[in-house]
C-alpha cells in the first residue's frame, strides 16, 4: 500500500476525532501560533499598511537586533525586568509562607463548621476583578476621603497623596496580591493535608508528641513535596506579572511608574500610549523566551524530585 | 489508655489557649478579605453630602438610598453593560466548553491515532507564546474583531490548562469498557460522546464551565484592547472607565433632560460604589455555592493523570 493511501485510510479512521479536535484546534492556530510567527515584528520596524495584516508584515523593513538594542539600551529594560522579577520572588516567598500557614491554621481549628466559613470568606478575594480590587483600594487611599488618610489625620499626620508618591507603593503591591491570593492557594494546601493519613497523628500523640511538635515534624514535612513543586512552577512563571494587579491597583497613575511598571505593563503601553510597536513585541519576545526557558528548567527540576508532579 | 482518649477526644486537639490563638488569626484575615466589600456597599448607601463632609466612613451619619435610585434613573449604560456581560459570559461559556470538551475527549481516546500530536499542539501553548502585541494584530488586522462582540468572547475561548484538566478527567472517569460498550452496539463516536461520556463527566464540566464563567464575567482586559464603542463596553470595563469621572456614563444617556442643576447634585461617589456593588454582586452571591467546584477543579488540576 502507498504512503499516501495508508495516510487517508489513518484519516479516515480518525474521521470522528479529527473533527472532535477541530474546533480547538483552527483557534490554536489562529489565536496561539499565528501570534507566534508575528513574533518576526520584534524584528522588523512594524508599519501599519493597508492591504491588511500580511502585507503589513511584508512591508516592513528588516531591523535585525535593533530593537532590541534599543529596548536595553535604555533604561526601561532594567526596571521593568528588576520590578517584574523582585514582585514575584516576594509573592513567592510569603504566598508560599502565608498560605501553608493559614492551611495549617484552618486545619487544626476545632469548629470545623466556623473553619469552613473562614475558607469562604478567604476564597472570596480570588472571584473578583482587579477592577473591583483597583476600587477598594481607592476607598481606603484616596486623598480626600480614604480611610487611610482620614486614620492619619486623626493622629495628626499630614494627608499622602498616596496615588503620587512611589515609595509605599511596593507594600501596597505586596499586600494586595497577597490579600488576593493566600485565600485561594491554601486550598491547595488544606487539601493536601485533609488526605495525610491521621494514624500518622495518632503514633505521635501516643508518643507523647504535643501539637507544636506534630506540626512540625509531620505536617510540615508532608507538605514539602507539594510546596516545592508550587515553587517552582511559580518561578517558572516570575516573568510574567499580573497585568491587572500592576495596572488597576495603581490606577495606571504615571507617577508611579518607577515601582510599579512591569514587562506586561510596559508591553501594553508600547502598543496603546507610545506607539514603540516594534520595541514593544521585543520585549514581549525577549518574556517569551525567558519564561520559555524558566519554565522548562523548574520543569526539569520537578521532574527529577517527583516524576507525577512535573508539568510535561 | 484507648478508653482515655476515646472519651476525651481531645487526641488530635490543640489547647484552648491554642484553638483561640488560631481562631484569632483565621478570623482576622478572613474579616480583612471580606471587609472591603462589606465597606463599599456601607459606602453606596452613605448620603452624598455626609460623604463630601466626612469621607468614606464605617458608620456614615446619614444613609441614602440616592446612588441607587440616581442608577436606576439614569444608569442606561450600567444596564447594556449588564446586557454585554451576560451574552458574552453565556456564548463564552458555552463555546468553551464545547470547543474544550471535544477536544479534550478526542485526546484522551487511546484510539486516536494522531493524539500525541494534538496533545503537543495545545500543551505548547502553555510554554510559549507570541505575547501581546501579535496577538493584538492578529485580532485587529488579520480577523477585523476591533469593536465587535466577538473581541470580547474568541481570544478567550479556548485554554490549554482546562483541556488537560479535562482530559484528565475523561482518562480517570469515564471507563473505557463503558466506551466499548457503546461501539458493540453500533453508536458512532458522537453519539458515544454525548449520550455516554457527557452524562459521566458533569463534575467535570462544571469545573471547567464556572472557571470559563468567572474569566468572562470578570474580564476587562480584551474590552480595554479592542472596544470603543460605548454599546460594547462589558460592566468591568465601564466600572474601570467611570473611575475617575461620571462623564463616561453622562455622555452615553440618552436622557437629554440632564440638566446643570442635576449635574451638580449628582451622586458622584456614592453611585460609583452603587455600581461596584451591583457588578459584583452576582458573582458574590452565587460563589459560596459553586466554591465546592472550584475547589474540585483546583485540586484536579494539580493532579496528572
Amino acid at each position: 500500500m502507498s504512503a499516501v493511501r495508508r495516510l487517508f485510510k489513518d484519516l479516515n479512521a480518525n474521521k470522528a476525532m479529527l473533527l472532535m479536535v477541530l474546533p480547538a484546534t483552527v483557534w490554536f492556530l489562529i489565536f496561539s501560533y499565528l501570534p507566534m510567527a508575528g513574533l518576526v515584528i520584534a524584528f522588523k520596524e512594524y508599519r501599519y499598511s493597508r492591504d491588511g495584516f500580511l502585507a503589513s508584515i511584508l512591508n516592513s523593513a528588516w531591523v535585525g537586533f535593533e530593537n532590541f538594542k534599543f529596548l536595553f539600551s535604555t533604561n526601561d529594560a532594567w526596571i521593568i525586568t528588576r520590578n517584574t522579577v523582585l514582585y514575584n520572588v516576594v509573592f513567592i516567598v510569603l504566598g508560599l509562607l502565608l498560605a501553608v500557614g493559614m492551611a495549617i491554621v484552618l486545619s487544626e481549628i476545632v469548629n470545623k463548621k466556623l473553619a469552613k466559613v473562614y475558607q469562604t470568606g478567604m476564597f472570596l478575594p480570588h472571584f473578583l476583578s482587579w477592577v473591583i480590587v483597583g476600587y477598594f483600594v481607592f476607598s481606603f487611599l484616596s486623598f480626600d476621603r480614604g480611610v487611610l488618610n482620614q486614620l492619619m489625620e486623626a493622629l495628626g499626620l499630614e494627608r499622602t497623596q498616596w496615588y503620587a508618591d512611589p515609595e509605599p507603593w511596593p507594600i501596597i503591591i505586596v499586600l494586595v496580591n497577597l490579600w488576593k491570593s493566600v485565600g485561594y492557594s491554601s486550598v491547595i494546601y488544606l487539601a493536601a493535608i485533609t488526605g495525610f493519613d491521621k494514624s500518622l497523628y495518632e503514633a505521635a500523640m501516643i508518643d507523647g508528641a504535643n501539637k507544636w511538635q506534630q506540626i512540625r515534624r509531620i505536617t510540615i514535612p508532608l507538605l514539602i513535596p507539594i510546596m516545592t513543586i508550587m515553587t517552582l512552577l511559580n518561578i517558572g512563571r516570575i516573568f510574567y506579572a499580573d497585568f491587572g494587579l500592576f495596572f488597576q491597583v495603581p490606577r495606571d497613575s504615571g507617577a508611579l511608574y518607577s515601582v510599579t511598571n512591569v514587562i506586561d505593563t510596559y508591553v501594553y503601553r508600547g502598543l496603546t500610549t507610545t506607539g514603540e510597536i516594534g520595541m514593544s513585541t521585543a520585549a514581549g519576545f525577549y518574556q517569551s523566551i525567558i519564561g520559555f526557558l524558566l519554565v522548562i528548567t523548574s520543569n526539569y527540576i520537578v521532574r527529577k524530585i517527583n516524576k507525577d508532579n512535573a508539568l510535561f | 489508655m484507648l478508653a482515655v482518649t476515646k472519651k476525651n477526644r481531645d487526641f488530635h486537639r490543640i489547647s484552648p489557649v491554642g484553638n483561640a490563638i488560631f481562631h484569632a488569626i483565621a478570623g482576622l484575615f478572613t474579616f480583612a478579605c471580606v471587609f472591603p466589600f462589606v465597606f463599599v456597599i456601607i459606602i453606596s448607601f452613605t448620603d452624598e453630602s455626609t460623604l463630601a463632609r466626612n469621607g468614606y466612613s464605617l458608620f456614615p451619619e446619614k444613609w441614602s438610598l440616592e446612588a441607587y435610585r440616581y442608577i436606576l434613573l439614569t444608569g442606561e449604560q450600567l444596564f447594556r453593560s449588564y446586557g454585554v456581560t451576560i451574552f458574552v459570559t453565556v456564548v463564552g461559556t458555552i463555546v468553551s466548553m464545547v470547543f474544550i470538551a471535544l477536544f479534550a475527549y478526542a485526546i484522551s481516546r487511546k484510539s486516536f491515532k494522531y493524539r500525541n500530536f494534538f496533545s503537543f499542539l495545545a500543551f505548547f501553548t502553555m510554554l510559549f507564546n507570541g505575547g501581546l502585541v501579535p496577538t493584538y494584530i492578529v485580532v485587529t488586522q488579520l480577523l477585523d474583531l476591533k469593536d465587535t462582540v466577538w473581541a470580547l468572547i474568541l481570544p478567550m475561548a479556548v485554554n490549554a490548562f482546562y483541556i488537560m484538566i479535562m482530559r484528565t478527567f475523561f482518562v480517570t472517569s469515564v471507563p473505557d469498557a463503558i466506551i466499548e460498550s457503546g461501539k458493540i452496539d453500533g453508536a458512532s463516536e458522537f453519539r458515544i460522546f454525548t449520550t455516554l461520556v457527557l452524562p459521566l463527566s458533569l463534575p467535570g464540566l462544571a469545573t471547567i464551565g464556572l472557571f470559563s464563567t468567572l474569566g468572562y464575567w470578570n474580564d476587562w482586559f480584551n474590552a480595554l484592547l479592542y472596544i470603543d464603542d460605548p454599546g460594547l463596553v462589558p460592566l468591568q470595563s465601564m466600572l474601570m472607565r467611570i473611575e475617575n469621572s461620571m462623564s463616561f456614563l453622562l455622555q452615553n444617556t440618552s436622557n437629554a433632560s440632564i440638566n446643570a442643576g442635576i449635574l451638580q447634585s449628582l451622586p458622584q461617589d456614592t453611585s460609583r460604589m452603587a455600581m461596584v456593588v451591583l457588578a459584583t454582586g452576582p458573582i458574590v452571591l452565587a460563589y459560596p455555592f459553586f466554591q465546592r467546584y472550584f475547589i474540585q477543579g483546583l485540586t484536579i488540576g494539580a493532579v496528572k493523570e
